[in-house]
């Protein structure tokens, strides 16, 4: 630790770091824009100049930009030194030439960087009389605006965007005063992450679009701390609501996840909450809507029979439980299909066992040898893939060290890195589009990556692996390259998930396993989970309680029926065998949150919360559990499906999760969970609404001009009212952060303990699962030899981040983003074929229809398949689909209902395009 | 001449790539030789096809950026930052004007107004018969001589109103003669 004296004030700080953040994390208000939290310092805007005063004696002193000026024991500083005051107004004013006077209108007013510096800085008095410079906007797609006047060119959003995120379409154009950002030309921006440039931008450049179409001000938002529901991740959200609809999600802060960051599904999925695909009312099996009290008492009339229960990797624990509850444990069955509850049983495994360490992401960004093998990342967990991002310049920050350059001089570290990374090696088919950081690429089908790893374990076993005939000089080489490089790092990472598939997890298990020995210390595994709460299913299932031998007791034992809780059961299995099974009983009683499939055979069907309208517990796929809390009143005609299924202690979710912690082994621990009690003041509670909420008294004036009473909150630490203990004092309930002097998100700093550091309170959730056991090895794989017919192709189903999350996928702004179900294979394929990117492509044998999207880099004899969704678009179910199935292209005009395949976003693409000769 | 022609894309785009000449190939290649990286060659690349086609289109961009394997956006970048690599079509001859300050003592603005009189045209703008376009340039580097201006790649000093008379007058008469 060194010291410094600001302002005649002494502190203790890090030495590793730059004056600026340092003084933010000990509280002080230094005005910045160009350096974040998370890229590190440029000093390109001038804006946190500081006084540095050589010894005691020096009274003059020297400027110096806190954001590049290393902290060095016993400095001397002054931020309120005159001429340092002075600079910084000056600075401001010369941003602010151009920036127009439409905060009134601008979506980021109330919560602008730019207009917090502003004032803290002190200027407020616009002299520049000139003409200001304008610019033209683009369309940027349906996710963000484009206001380029507002710009202040503090680069932030290249910086984000390319620097950080990958991103290859937003560019610093032009110079001066006529510096521009922005596309080749108007356009979607194709990054999974384009989102967060809503937040990063200090002012109102680019804003949320989805957003700004039914906009309130931040002031006016309910906000409370919620989690992601569109992967496994469990990223930590901040909500906003106003008059009964959700508005916007942003990021909340979670050191070990999420960061500052969100991905696109994330961000803009939960918009899926507004839409008309939720079912808002319950039904019988006519179609006829029943009161409240009506689906009670048909409820409380079905269950007298003899029925089984059908959980779900989306519900919450506390659904599922209550399911479990109220069937008993014998009748409870998993909502994975089967192939995916198998994959489940090795991620549990792994979670228990010693000689795994499952990494959160802020420890995957810092993995030094990462192998993905099989799993799709970018589109199965997005925010993920962009911790990988990070993880390939663990490389750089090391020649950075022995250059002896601090790793927060973010233009120096690139510059001494270039292009070298720490190994990233990725086995998948096709593209992914983590390829472009990929350090080694193995790109073959599923069963030759399978083989490809089962090589590399056979080699970390120190034997010589024994290559089936065929195999070509470039597998054994990756194989080769990936274990040179596992076994050099000091801290390596092995992925794979439920997407890739049981044999996958195995050979990843078996792969870090081995490494753990060779290490002797735990070795990092990630294994992805697909939904945001199967790990938290999964925990209450009895094994053999799979999905099959459900629709088995359904046939054979003959019950009475069957209740389903937020599943649709046509995405886990085939189509035929969830027919027979449902057709098979009178009962089927499905509680959801959206319209699905299922739902439409049910003879009863309950409207349930979604995560907006009640407190759920989630389980990541880290065995996480996190607390996410109830955002606005819940409307009277939906209830949580643990209400609805009415089971004891299901009056609360609070009374519910001790429950389940008091009753299950594995959830012994779950109710710490919930806001410690030593955090909340008896009689006051935390309030959803800022203290500056407007418009109390008027919002229902419409309805009735007398000031209603707020809705009361009895289950939560939080209220739907401004009144109560503003969350400056615990970031436990932090719905959405705010400091005196900082509106922006900027003001994050102020609850935590340093920057970049934990909230100053811990966060609602627990880690579920203690490592208890070590585990054998898993059989070596073989590949099961079937005839391999020359003419036919492997289909492998592939996700995409926009459509293959059921509940995201009936968000507005991403239907925007989805395509239609597709087939893609290579430009050879395709010319055997007399095929071009849009044309129908059928499945032989099967009447299955798809569109082609040509793939550049699909192995020879694969076909990638892309389910969709059963929100819009064409879709098929995944479980319909033969191993491998002959093609023909079919002589017809693309389908008119259909979302076309033009918005989906791949980097191996292929186009045919007509040249203008052409049509001329 | 049609030809379907496959190209590959991130995203359907609106604007359409061409190939790259043989010459303008040639020049590149010699010097992406010269670099470690073929990325480093963006700006000498769109130099070259400026050279040859007078300016850079959209589609002489994606065409260099496909080659170099340059994200366009980013090529981009690097083509709006230098203000003589022209996004927009030019005239055969660029007048390249010098308004800075020694220029500005020495009377250019007199100058300027007598080109844009004879050949009706203002900065930015192009002659109707695609001859010449005007820009302003901040420094050509030859005060002791102002007011300088460059037509193409030729220097002229020491601008008089009579000068520019004659200067237009016997580029209009070497048009003419030049035409065969």
């Amino acid at each position: 630790m060194a010291k410094i004296t600001v302002d005649g004030q002494c502190y203790e700080v890090d030495p590793a770091n730059n004056l600026l953040q340092e003084c933010l994390s000990q509280g002080l208000d230094l005005p910045y824009f160009c350096w974040h939290p998370c890229m590190g310092s440029v000093g390109a805007c001038r804006q946190c100049a500081v006084k540095q005063y050589r010894d005691e004696d020096d009274k003059t002193g020297t400027l110096v930009m806190a954001c590049m000026t290393p902290v060095t024991d016993g400095a001397i500083l002054s931020i309120e030194d005159d001429q340092a005051k002075a600079f910084r107004a000056g600075v401001i004013e010369g941003l602010m030439t151009s920036h127009p006077h439409d905060c009134p209108v601008c979506e980021e007013g109330g919560e602008c960087h730019l207009q917090d510096m502003t004032l803290m800085s002190g200027h407020n008095y616009r002299r520049f009389d000139k003409r200001k410079v304008t610019h033209r906007n683009q369309d940027l797609g349906p996710f963000l605006n484009h206001e380029m006047n507002r710009c202040i060119t503090c680069y932030r959003c290249v910086r984000f965007y390319n620097d950080y995120a990958g991103g290859k379409d937003l560019s610093a154009q032009a110079s001066h005063h006529h510096t521009y950002f922005g596309r080749f030309e108007a356009g979607t921006l194709e990054s999974e992450f384009s989102g967060n440039l809503a937040e990063v931008c200090p002012t109102g450049v680019f804003t949320d679009k989805p957003f700004s179409e039914h906009y309130a001000r931040k002031w006016d938002l309910e906000a409370a701390p919620a989690v992601c529901t569109g992967c496994a991740i469990g990223c930590n959200t901040s909500p906003g609501e106003r008059y009964g609809s959700l508005r916007r999600i942003v990021n909340r802060y979670h050191s070990d996840i999420n960061g500052y960051f969100l991905c696109d599904r994330g961000r803009f999925g939960a918009h899926y909450v507004n839409s008309d695909f939720r079912l808002r009312s319950a039904k019988d099996s006519s179609g006829m809507t029943l009161s409240s009290e009506e689906a009670s008492i048909a409820f409380a009339r079905d269950t007298q029979k003899r029925l089984i229960g059908i959980g779900s990797p989306r519900a919450s624990v506390e659904a599922n439980f209550a399911l479990r509850r109220l069937v008993g444990e014998d009748n409870f069955y998993a909502g994975f299909s089967d192939s995916d509850y198998e994959a489940m049983q090795v991620l549990l495994n792994s979670l228990q066992d010693q000689d795994f360490n499952c990494p959160s992401l802020k420890q995957v960004e810092s993995a030094d040898a990462v192998l993905i093998i099989g799993e799709d990342v970018t589109n199965t967990a997005p925010r993920m893939a962009l911790s990988l991002r990070q993880s390939v310049r663990v490389a750089a920050y090391e020649l950075a060290d022995k250059a002896r350059i601090p790793q927060w001089q973010d233009a120096a570290v690139r510059e001494i890195a270039q292009e070298t990374r720490s190994p990233l090696c990725i086995f998948a088919t096709g593209a992914t589009r983590l390829d472009d950081v990929a350090t080694l690429r193995l790109n073959a089908s599923r069963e030759d990556l399978l083989e490809a790893a089962e090589a590399l374990f056979v080699r970390l076993s120190g034997d010589s692996p024994h290559y089936r005939e065929g195999v070509t000089g470039r597998t054994m080489q990756a194989v080769e390259e990936t274990y040179a490089a596992l076994l050099a790092a000091k801290k390596p990472l092995i992925i794979s998930g439920v997407h890739a598939g049981v044999e996958a997890m195995r050979l990843a298990s078996n792969i870090a396993k081995r490494l753990a020995k060779i290490r002797e210390s735990s070795c990092d595994l990630v294994l992805l989970a697909a939904e945001h709460n199967s790990v938290g299913h999964a925990l209450l299932l009895e094994e053999k309680n799979s999905l099959g031998s459900a629709f088995n007791r359904l046939k054979d034992e003959g019950c009475d029926g069957l209740i389903v809780i937020e599943n649709d059961l046509y995405n886990r299995a085939p189509t035929s065998i969830v027919q027979a099974a449902l057709k098979s009983v009178d009962t089927c009683i499905v509680i959801d949150q959206i319209e699905t499939p299922t739902a439409r055979h049910a003879s009863l069907v309950l409207p349930s919360t979604s995560f907006v309208e009640s407190a759920n517990v989630l389980v990541n796929y880290e065995g996480r559990a996190q607390l996410s809390f109830q955002l606005s009143p819940c409307p009277e005609s939906l209830k949580p499906v643990e209400r609805w299924l009415n089971v004891e202690g299901s009056e609360s979710t609070e009374s519910l999760i001790r429950r389940c912690s008091t009753e299950l082994a594995p959830f012994s621990e779950l109710d710490k969970c919930l806001p410690h009690p030593s955090s909340v003041v008896p009689g006051a509670k935390f309030p959803r609404m800022s203290h500056r909420a407007s418009g109390r008294t008027a919002m229902n004036a419409d309805r009735n001009v007398h000031e209603g009473k707020q809705t009361l909150d009895d289950n939560s630490v939080m209220s739907f009212s401004m009144e109560g203990i503003q969350p400056l004092r615990d970031a436990t309930v932090l719905g959405s952060s705010w400091a005196p002097q900082w509106n922006s998100n900027q003001s994050i700093s102020k609850f935590q303990n340093e920057v970049n550091g934990a909230l100053k309170q811990r966060n609602s959730e627990i880690h579920l699962i203690t490592r208890n056991s070590h585990l054998d090895y898993y059989p070596s794989y073989s590949r099961t030899e079937g005839q391999s017919d020359e003419h036919k192709y492997l289909l492998q189903a592939v996700q995409q981040i926009f459509g293959s999350d059921e509940l995201s996928a009936r968000s507005k702004p991403v239907q925007s983003r989805m395509s239609d179900c597709y087939i893609a294979f290579n430009v050879e394929s395709a010319k055997q074929l007399g095929a071009t990117t849009g044309d129908s492509i059928e499945l032989q044998d099967t009447g299955v229809e798809l569109t082609l999207v040509v793939r550049a880099d699909v192995p020879d004899g694969v076909a990638l398949v892309y389910p969709g969704s059963s929100a819009t678009g064409l879709s098929v179910n995944r479980f319909d689909l033969p191993k491998a199935a002959q093609l023909s292209r079919l002589d017809k005009a693309n389908s008119e209902y259909g979302l076309g395949v033009s918005s989906l976003v791949v980097d191996d693409r292929v186009d045919v395009e007509v040249t203008t000769g052409a049509i001329l | 001449m049609s030809e379907n022609k496959l190209m590959k894309n991130s995203v359907i785009t609106t604007s359409l790539s061409r190939e790259l000449t043989a010459a303008e190939i040639s020049e590149i290649e010699h010097e992406i030789s010269l670099y470690p990286d073929k990325r480093a060659v963006g700006l000498e690349a769109l130099k070259i096809v400026q050279r040859h086609q007078g300016w850079v289109s959209d589609e002489s961009m994606r065409a260099i950026s496909n080659y170099l394997d340059i994200p366009v956006a980013d090529l981009e970048g690097v083509a709006t930052f230098f203000n003589l690599i022209y996004r927009r079509p030019v005239g055969k001859k660029v007048i390249l004007f010098c308004d800075s300050v020694s220029c500005w003592v020495m009377g250019c603005d007199r100058i300027k107004q007598k080109i844009t009189d004879q050949l009706g045209i203002d900065y930015g703008e192009t002659t109707s018969d695609g001859e010449y376009t005007l820009i302003p340039v901040p420094c050509l580097g030859d005060c002791d001589k102002a007011p300088v201006m460059m037509i193409g790649e030729e220097m002229h000093r020491h601008l008089d109103e009579e000068g520019i008379e004659s200067l237009f007058r016997n580029a209009a008469v070497n048009k003419s003669g030049g035409d065969s």
